[in-house]
């Protein structure tokens, strides 16, 4: 592979690669990147995704930019709060949760490899890491989504926000009393809601092994 | 013949269709020999006859008398089969077509007719177009563009292999068998393989829709059965044009894989254009929105049509057309133009399977045979054998490039739901007379028969013996849809975090052009705009309000959430309103219910409808019956919660304010031009307001100029609640806001 020249052996790619499950021609070229966007530095902050073009059009780029510094998607045993800037192992780390499934995982594994990437999603709703989406929070979700599509107005985004709200307590509960309340949504209702999403196969992007960065910027 | 009436009314409903279908057949056979009856005029009158009270004249109305008659045929069997139950459990319903048509075909030659044959016009101009109108136009599009690689590579490569490892193993098995076949040549054998190898999309759909597997196998196996077209007409052309010259050089071979690229990208490219023509004139259709189906269905006609004339390929240019034409039109047509669109492709694509599957049969009884055990048997092994072959070996090399790869299971069922049908046999139909035709035919006719009813009739034991995922029968939900939406965003982004252009990019970069450019010309008005997480929403809106407007006075079970179990319950910020105890709220519920009008349940649905996004304006004019309703039982079910639900200062939607504000007449106007002034929805609608505004009166039995709507509800019960007097007193902005309590 002549085109990486940082060494594939180093003993820090040896634990990453474990750590993460990435290849070391994967470690090899997400570095490459890192210190594209850190401009040789060893750290991110999160100034340096301004300088990505493709996020700027991105509805939801403030809430990406927050999952590379949320310490919960460290996979750290308490993470909790936030960082100023990472290194390249977080970054590494947080990459990790969009790698594919391998074909020969069993279906324990499969099932651990979604709850993850379910915690990822789920971490990136839940901003004040109180455990549950909150309708506050929820509706921001669906007004981020839908802000680059037009000036349509917050009343639309609550409407559809309250609507799915609705919905996950109609599946989550059952039923309920009239003066009970629906507190937000917890991990196993967000896990029972997307169940049939198979999010194993969905979050997943394609990483290269082969070095094509330098032909897209 | 001789059954009486009451003879008829005491058989089973089988027996009947079985009687009825005797006595059409019989007439369908008796019409072909009908005398020339008393239409000529003798030139000589020698006498002069009585005037003709009754005259036959059967010549005047024969084809189409014919023709209806076989269609009416065709679904009278269909009928008939649905009253089997158990037989249509364990028998596909194509099995069963083609067992009607060998029966009718053997009556009919019985009776020493001549069977019409499925000949290659009607076949390829009448009855393939709605079959593939409606796969096409109800293509599902996010899981074909996803596997839209693995398809074509099943597609182009695994028909070429096909192709040419038949044509090759039954030259050299005619080769060595001798004797007849030993005049079979290279060529020939090369034909013969082409048209067998290709999968065919009837057979697929008919048998594939019964199983009920899921979405990703079911795209990649029909998806292959509709691509493959491209690569079936060139060779079909290829061998066809140089077995009667009987050489092929390098040249040739070179013309014919430009001839491929020419013949699929310009099949896609003639149905794009009439895509967006369609889409174009849909624009335009507000006002006569009767005829906006037969736009869909011509323009798509006239794009197969269109191929058909340059040989480029029909099947893709009319998949191309439906999936163009598709996203705009749905935006611009009504509601139920889009209803009549649905069930007429349905219709007749049901009534065009139907058909071929008989006339499959018939001809099977009629054609002329040459029956060969060796070709025969060796043909219909190959097949499987090259089949399975292929798709093993391209899954390995598809596997490397996939995200999520095929397992075995998975590679059996694509292998094994390679059908062939009857455009098989349409092709060796349509072969010049060729001393081989015959057995070409036999051959064919024998593997479409043993895919059809073999692996038809044993593909759904398989697939429950071997487990494979089916297909999720939800309707997908709102939290689905803002996911994907969200997954979209997200993974596009953390591609360009990573710095590759992957499949993400590339499909957000193809959603900015057609949102900002395309949208524009193809869509009228103000949905243009509409990103499609709202478009869901409104249409699932739509749904729930039609549910609501059918299921009438049954409404749904109380206990169900409802908005108030998710609004977040505002603790104390200065509340300014009096508590209610639950024995007086369940009195005054009690009494407002009596006074209303057609009283419903206490509604818990979805939605909580926001009037003014109300995109419908635009689409049903016919709806206004229904919206007031929903809005009448949304008033409802507003009242009823208000007495528990306490007040929300924050936001208040201007249109509910509007209508409960209409009890006092000094705030009316006050109130809707605040409306006007506030409201930022897209389509929002004065007149809208003003119709809520009119409506309310004869919901409220007494009318009080005081603070606000609470009170005025309260009141409206029961004139005796003095606490809330004391609210009067605060000024008219902030009664306002106390007044409009209400899920927010």
């Amino acid at each position: 592979m002549g085109s990486l020249h940082s060494l594939p052996d180093e003993p820090q790619y040896v634990g990453l690669a474990e750590k993460t499950g990435f290849s070391f021609e994967q470690i090899g070229i997400l570095h490459k990147r890192f210190k594209q966007l850190s401009n040789n530095g060893e750290t991110l902050r999160r100034e340096d995704f301004n300088t990505i073009p493709d996020l700027l059009c991105n509805p939801i780029r403030s809430q990406i930019i927050e999952a590379f510094f949320d310490r919960r998607n460290f996979r750290q045993t308490d993470g909790v709060g936030t960082v100023h800037e990472i290194g390249f192992g977080e970054f590494l780390v947080v990459m990790s949760h969009f790698r594919p499934p391998s074909i020969r995982l069993d279906d324990e594994q499969k099932e651990v490899i979604r709850m993850e990437k379910l915690r990822f999603l789920f971490n990136m709703h839940d901003t004040d890491n109180d455990g549950t989406i909150t309708l506050e929070e929820y509706r921001h979700v669906v007004e981020e989504l839908l802000s680059r599509s037009g000036a349509l107005g917050k009343e639309t985004a609550k409407g559809i926000a309250d609507a799915a709200m609705l919905e996950v307590a109609s599946i989550s509960m059952g039923h309920m009393e009239p003066d009970e309340f629906y507190e937000g949504i917890t991990f196993e209702h967000f896990n029972k809601l997307l169940k049939e999403f198979e999010i194993e196969s969905r979050m997943n992007i394609r990483f290269m092994n082969m070095d094509t960065t330098t032909l897209c910027k | 013949m001789a059954l009486s009436c009451h003879q008829l009314g005491s058989f089973p409903p089988r027996l009947s269709v079985y009687v009825l279908l005797i006595v059409f057949v019989a007439a369908a056979s008796a019409s072909h020999d009908a005398p020339q009856d008393g239409t000529h005029d003798p030139t000589n009158v020698t006498h002069k006859k009585a005037f003709p009270v009754l005259l036959f004249n059967y010549d005047h109305v024969r084809t189409p008398f014919e023709i209806s008659l076989w269609i009416l045929l065709a679904l009278l069997m269909k009928l008939g089969f649905h009253v089997i139950p158990r037989v249509s459990q364990v028998v596909p319903e194509s099995c069963l077509l083609i067992v009607v048509g060998l029966l009718v075909g053997g009556f009919i030659k019985a009776i020493g007719e001549k069977a019409p044959a499925l000949d290659d016009t009607l076949f390829f101009l009448y009855l393939l177009p709605p079959i593939i109108l409606d796969a096409g136009y109800f293509l599902p599009i996010r899981p074909f563009t996803e596997n839209v690689g693995t398809i074509l590579v099943f597609a182009v490569v695994g028909t070429l292999w096909n192709a040419f490892f038949m044509g090759g193993v039954m030259y050299g098995v005619c080769q060595l068998e001798g004797g007849q076949l030993a005049s079979v040549d290279l060529l020939s054998c090369l034909l013969f393989g082409s048209i067998v190898s290709a999968v065919d999309p009837v057979a697929v759909l008919a048998v594939f829709e019964e199983i009920h597997i899921n979405e990703l196998l079911h795209i990649l196996v029909f998806g292959e059965s509709l691509l493959n077209d491209a690569v079936t007409v060139v060779l079909y052309h290829l061998f066809k044009e140089f077995s009667a010259v009987g050489t092929v050089t390098v040249l040739d071979g070179v013309l014919a894989v430009v001839c491929f690229f020419v013949v699929s990208l310009g099949g896609l490219l003639v149905g794009s254009i009439y895509g967006v023509l369609g889409a174009f004139t849909s624009r335009f259709t507000s006002h006569t929105r009767v005829i906006e189906p037969l736009f869909v269905f011509l323009y798509s006609y006239m794009a197969y049509l269109s191929a058909e004339v340059f040989h480029l390929s029909g099947i893709m240019s009319l998949i191309a057309c439906g999936v163009t034409m598709r996203p705009y039109v749905e935006a611009n047509v009504s509601h139920k133009s889009y209803t009549t669109i649905k069930y007429f492709l349905k219709m007749w694509s049901s009534v065009s399977e139907t058909l071929i599957f008989i006339f499959l049969g018939v001809s099977t009884v009629a054609g002329p045979h040459a029956w060969n055990w060796t070709f025969v048997v060796v043909t219909v092994v190959l097949c499987l054998v090259s089949r399975v072959i292929g798709v093993i070996g391209l899954t390995y090399v598809i596997n490397k490039f996939r995200i999520v790869k095929l397992t075995k299971k998975d590679q059996f069922i694509v292998a094994y739901g390679g059908l062939r049908g009857a455009i098989a046999y349409s092709l060796g139909f349509l072969l010049p007379d060729h001393h081989m035709k015959t057995l070409f035919l036999t051959a064919i006719i024998t593997v479409v028969f043993f895919t059809v009813f073999v692996q038809g009739m044993t593909i759904r034991p398989l697939v429950e013996l071997l487990a494979v995922k089916k297909k999720k029968e939800t309707r997908r939900s709102i939290n689905e849809e803002i996911h994907t939406q969200f997954l979209d965003h997200l993974l596009t982004g953390i591609e360009g975090v990573c710095g590759h252009y992957g499949h993400h990019h590339w499909k957000d970069k193809l959603n900015r052009f057609n949102k900002t450019y395309v949208k524009r010309w193809l869509i009228a008005g103000e949905r243009s705009m509409e990103p499609q997480l709202i478009s869901f929403y409104n249409k699932m809106e739509m749904r729930q309000a039609m549910l609501m407007v059918e299921s009438g006075s049954s409404a749904k079970l109380p206990g169900l959430i409802s908005m108030q179990n998710i609004q977040p319950k505002v603790e104390s910020r200065g509340r300014t309103i009096p508590k209610i105890s639950k024995g007086r709220e369940e009195e005054i519920r009690r009494i407002l219910r009596a006074n209303l009008q057609q009283t419903k349940q206490r509604l818990r649905s979805y939605s909580r409808h926001d009037l003014f996004a109300d995109p419908f304006e635009d689409m049903n004019e016919n709806l206004s019956e229904m919206r007031f309703r929903k809005q009448r039982v949304e008033m409802e079910r507003r009242m009823s919660h208000y007495l528990t639900v306490p007040a929300n200062r924050q936001e208040t939607p201007p249109v509910r304010r509007v209508r409960f504000e209409s009890d006092d007449q000094d705030y009316t106007s006050r109130e809707s031009s605040g409306v006007r002034a506030r409201n930022i929805g897209p389509n929002s609608s004065p007149a809208d307001a003003i119709s809520v505004l009119e409506e309310s009166p004869p919901l409220r039995p007494n009318r009080r100029s005081d603070g606000g709507v609470r009170r005025s509800a309260e009141h409206g019960a029961q004139a005796t609640d003095d606490d809330a007097e004391k609210e009067t007193g605060e000024p008219q902005t902030q009664g306002r806001r106390v007044s409009d309590p209400g899920p927010n």
